[in-house]
């Protein structure tokens, strides 16, 4: 019998910045994510944590080490199979939500799936919203994004992530900028997409409390894997 | 599609700077359509001038040198040649020398004729004159003598003549009136049909234009003619098609552009410098194009960071901002022609010759405009499809 393929795989990861004296900010990371896992990625400002995020959303390439996806190796890729790979696997939501000021609400929802099918295609609308309407912004579908409120907007930006139905959602400090209400209405909506639809999230927090919630805690410091486990067991 | 639409909702979003660059590249159109439009009328109108009264090709046989006297010796008798009045060589086998004429392409009308010189009587009026013998329907199509007649009819039959306005009024001629006249020790009288003004003193005042009949047997060539002219589609195509001509005739051939020198050399240097000023309008015009996008491409970095992250190619952010480039080019070409053949119409009366944007002007503005556009959205465009994501959403340069 053979086991399915780990949803994301990390082996010996290294990355370093800079020309001539290169700076390693990745020390040899380790990590696997199964299908279905809301696991958080903790540690000081500094740690890698963005940049492990980037790595593993096809955004950047590793100086070292293996990154699979669904157990396609993906550090290899050409920049035309990795963009189609993120569009198809990969959700992101930002820390300042990042919608396009130019798109409507709904157009924004829509522009993973418009990215990958060329177009803003008529049939895209239905879909979109619905899940505006699973965010409670079914009344804002036409609106502007500058038109709605930052918690508003950061459910936009989940919508968004959600839209093409990934396999893996990449969430880098999602609750950052909101108060506490609006953060935890935020986080309830990941949450039951993760009970719901089995997506599997990797969120980058701050926040010990959301990182708590979350059914493993993965702790990064000076660029190395310090913990990874149980929330209860954090070493901060 | 999506490059369409982005490029769209983008232009839309700035539309302040879309706006601004718009009217650039249409003030940078408007002039490129007026100053070719100016020229182009200008050397429509030289060119009409000049060429409207002769041929754009003639062909005819080269004048027979004077020969000097001999003793049956072979010692030359005089030692000194005056020279005379050029006597032409009968042109052998002229008709064949049409036939092969109109064969040739890019030739449009051929006109065989006879010309000499004679002198014209009325009363006591004496004027010297070119006698033009030609067939009425060859000749019109030439020198169009009906577009310009200013009195009578355009008519070549029996005695009939048309005459130059200059030389109507030096002889005190009108329309009907019989004029006499002599070529050598030969002598006819016709009968003035028709009066035209062809805009040169030199035809006005020399012409008389009647059949080739007439003519041949006036100035002593009965069954001869002294030329062939030709007219051909392109003007400045007539050089080659004369040598084309020469070759296959083996008689001389002379173009318009030989002719012509110094005007042909003038019409040169204002092409050229017509070309100068439309390049640097358009260098103005791209420069206009690449700095706003490349503006554009700094302020939406964030936005291209995201548009890689979900998915978006490469291929389709670099057609965002080459699809704005194009909509500028073609909005840029709409108005500025449509500017620039309001601001020909307003100097038109003052000009004294036709400026008109032309279907082809249209067209040309347009694929400059537009290729200038793509152009010049081509580097900015190309930035932003090699920015990197992670940087670009971070914010980093």
């Amino acid at each position: 019998m053979t086991s399915s393929p780990a949803l994301l795989e990390l082996r010996g990861v290294r990355k370093s910045y800079g020309d001539g004296v290169a700076t390693e900010v990745l020390h040899g990371i380790d990590l696997v994510l199964e299908p279905g896992e809301l696991v958080a990625l903790v540690g000081p400002s500094g740690s890698g944590k963005s940049t492990l995020l980037n790595l593993i959303g096809l955004l950047d390439r590793p100086s070292e080490g293996r990154i699979a996806i669904d157990g396609q190796a993906a550090e290899q890729l050409d920049d035309r199979t990795r963009t189609r790979l993120r569009g198809e696997k990969l959700g992101f939501i930002f820390q300042a939500h990042h919608l396009l000021p130019g798109l409507s609400v709904i157009e924004n929802v829509m522009l993973p799936s418009a990215a990958s099918r060329g177009g803003f295609h008529p049939s895209l609308r239905r879909p979109a919203m619905e899940l505006l309407g699973a965010m409670g912004l079914g009344q804002w579908t036409d609106a502007w994004p500058r038109q709605l409120s930052g918690g508003m907007q950061q459910r936009v930006a989940v919508a968004r992530a959600l839209m093409n139905d990934p396999r893996l959602v990449l969430a880098d400090e999602p609750t950052g900028n909101l108060d506490t209400e609006t953060s935890d209405q935020v986080f309830a909506l990941l949450r039951e997409q993760n009970a719901a639809h089995g997506t599997a999230f990797l969120i980058v927090t701050h926040d010990h409390e959301l990182a708590r919630r979350c059914s493993r805690v993965v702790e990064l410091v000076d660029g190395a894997v310090v913990y990874e486990g149980e929330p209860g067991g954090m070493k901060s | 599609m999506l490059a369409l639409q982005l490029a769209w909702k983008f232009l839309r979003e700035g539309r302040t700077q879309s706006l601004l660059i718009v009217a650039g590249v249409t003030i940078g159109i408007a002039a490129f359509v007026f100053v070719s439009a100016i020229i182009e009328g200008l050397q429509v109108n030289l060119l009409e001038q000049t060429l409207g009264s002769q041929a754009h090709i003639t062909v005819e046989p080269e004048e027979t040198p004077p020969r000097p006297l001999m003793r049956e010796s072979g010692v030359a008798f005089a030692r000194r040649i005056e020279p005379s009045e050029p006597r032409r060589r009968p042109f052998d086998q002229w008709q064949r020398a049409v036939r092969r004429v109109e064969a040739t392409d890019g030739v449009v009308a051929v006109c065989p004729k006879v010309t000499g010189s004679g002198l014209a009587y009325r009363g006591a009026a004496e004027e010297a004159v070119e006698v033009v013998g030609a067939d009425a329907t060859r000749l019109r199509r030439i020198v169009d003598i009906p577009k310009n007649l200013v009195d009578g009819q355009y008519r070549l039959g029996g005695d009939e003549v048309v005459v130059g306005s200059s030389l109507a009024e030096k002889l005190g001629a009108r329309v009907g009136d019989p004029i006499r006249v002599q070529s050598g020790d030969r002598e006819s009288v016709l009968r003035i049909v028709g009066i035209f003004d062809i805009g040169s003193e030199m035809v006005n005042g020399r012409w008389l234009v009647t059949s080739l009949r007439n003519a041949q047997t006036l100035l002593g060539r009965v069954g001869d003619i002294t030329e062939i002219d030709a007219r051909v589609a392109d003007v400045y195509e007539a050089e080659r098609i004369a040598r084309e001509v020469e070759a296959k005739t083996g008689v001389a051939t002379e173009s318009w552009m030989e002719r012509n020198r110094d005007l042909l050399t003038g019409l040169r240097s204002q092409d050229a410098s017509t070309t100068m000023i439309r390049v640097f309008v358009l260098l103005a015009v791209a420069m206009g194009i690449a700095s706003v996008l490349s503006v554009s491409v700094v302020q939406r970095r964030g936005q291209i960071g995201i548009l890689r992250a979900v998915g978006t190619s490469r291929a389709i952010v670099l057609g965002v901002f080459l699809w704005q480039g194009v909509f500028f080019g073609l909005v840029g070409a709409f108005l500025g022609t449509l500017v620039g053949a309001v601001a020909g119409e307003m100097i038109e009366a003052s000009a004294l010759f036709d400026i008109s944007v032309t279907p082809r002007l249209w067209l040309t503005a347009l694929g400059v405009s537009v290729a200038t556009g793509v152009l010049a959205a081509y580097l900015p465009a190309r930035r932003a499809a090699r920015l990197d994501p992670a940087a670009a959403i971070r914010g980093d340069e």
